[in-house]
């Protein structure tokens, strides 16, 4: 038991550490829109362009090592073994 | 009474060549260009956010911008963050309070220190900015650029007419317009760096 804990803390923090760096490892907060700069062609004003996508963020970072933390310490605590003598009654 | 008919009649003329020459630019741009981008850097948040609901007029005559008049309107409501949760906080009742102060104004007064070449022009401009209900007088540094005859090329000919295109940027703090003095200075700075890019639009019939 404790090692599929290990494992799947392990394998929650990697995906998300995967996840940050292949969203571009935006080193802000987390965001649910993104702006791209254009250029007017005629007045040569740059302007915002907005579209939904989330980019997660430090705070998701440190959220999922967070959780990825609790259940290594989860781990760690001495679980109650179940009584053999009960299992064929 | 002969002469006095003359004076007035020669007054009258006079002032009417003098406004002729102003021309009246409307801000509100239907191709969503005008935009405002504000930053705010503090130690643990960095706020990048944009405003386009930007409405108004300037009146201006070309041949002496140094006359310019107008007001610059921002429907508050347009200011976006890229985080929809940081987007609700910044317009509700304790940081902007978009619901009872819909519009963030600067209303032109004075020109200062103006430098015209050619189509262009630098100056400061002294108006009030007017932030959550509090109004300041502030001096800014401005760039214009005016384009004659470009109007038609921005409407595909729809329309003929001329462009007038202003630059400024400049900073505020946001205990001067009492958004939440002193407070949150980790994560919201009180310096708001401002970048105001729009163009006006002067159709003629």
């Amino acid at each position: 038991m404790p090692t599929y804990l290990r494992i799947t803390a392990l394998v929650l923090w990697l995906s998300l550490l995967g996840w940050w760096a292949a969203a571009g490892m935006n080193t802000g907060w987390t965001k649910t829109s993104v702006s791209t700069m254009e250029t007017d062609p005629i007045t040569g004003i740059e302007y915002p362009v907005w579209k939904k996508q989330f980019v997660p963020g430090v705070d998701l970072v440190a959220a999922g090592t967070g959780c990825a933390a609790a259940l290594v310490t989860l781990s760690f605590l001495p679980l109650r073994k179940r009584n053999p003598n009960h299992k064929n009654q | 009474m002969k002469n006095t008919i003359i004076l007035l009649a020669t007054a009258t003329a006079l002032a009417t060549t003098a406004t002729a020459d102003e021309i009246s630019f409307d801000l509100k741009d239907p191709k969503g260009v005008n935009n405002i981008v504000f930053k705010l850097d503090a130690p643990l948040e960095s706020i990048n956010g944009t405003a386009n609901g930007i409405s108004g007029t300037i009146e201006i005559d070309p041949a002496q911008p140094e006359e310019i008049e107008g007001k610059i309107v921002v429907d508050t409501k347009s200011l976006i963050v890229p985080n929809s949760l940081m987007q609700e906080h910044m317009l509700g009742a304790d940081w902007l309070d978009a619901e009872k102060h819909p519009q963030i104004s600067f209303e032109v007064k004075e020109v200062l220190n103006p430098v015209k070449n050619g189509n262009e022009g630098t100056a400061d401009v002294k108006g009030i900015f007017t932030l959550k209900g509090i109004s300041k007088e502030i001096t800014v540094p401005a760039k214009v650029t005016y384009l004659p005859g470009r109007l038609a090329d921005r409407s595909n000919g729809k329309m003929q007419g001329d462009l007038l295109v202003i630059r400024t940027n400049f900073q505020i703090n946001r205990s001067d317009f009492g958004i939440k003095a002193g407070e949150n200075l980790d994560k919201v700075s009180e310096t708001i760096d401002i970048s105001l890019s729009i163009a006006g639009s002067a159709p003629k019939s």
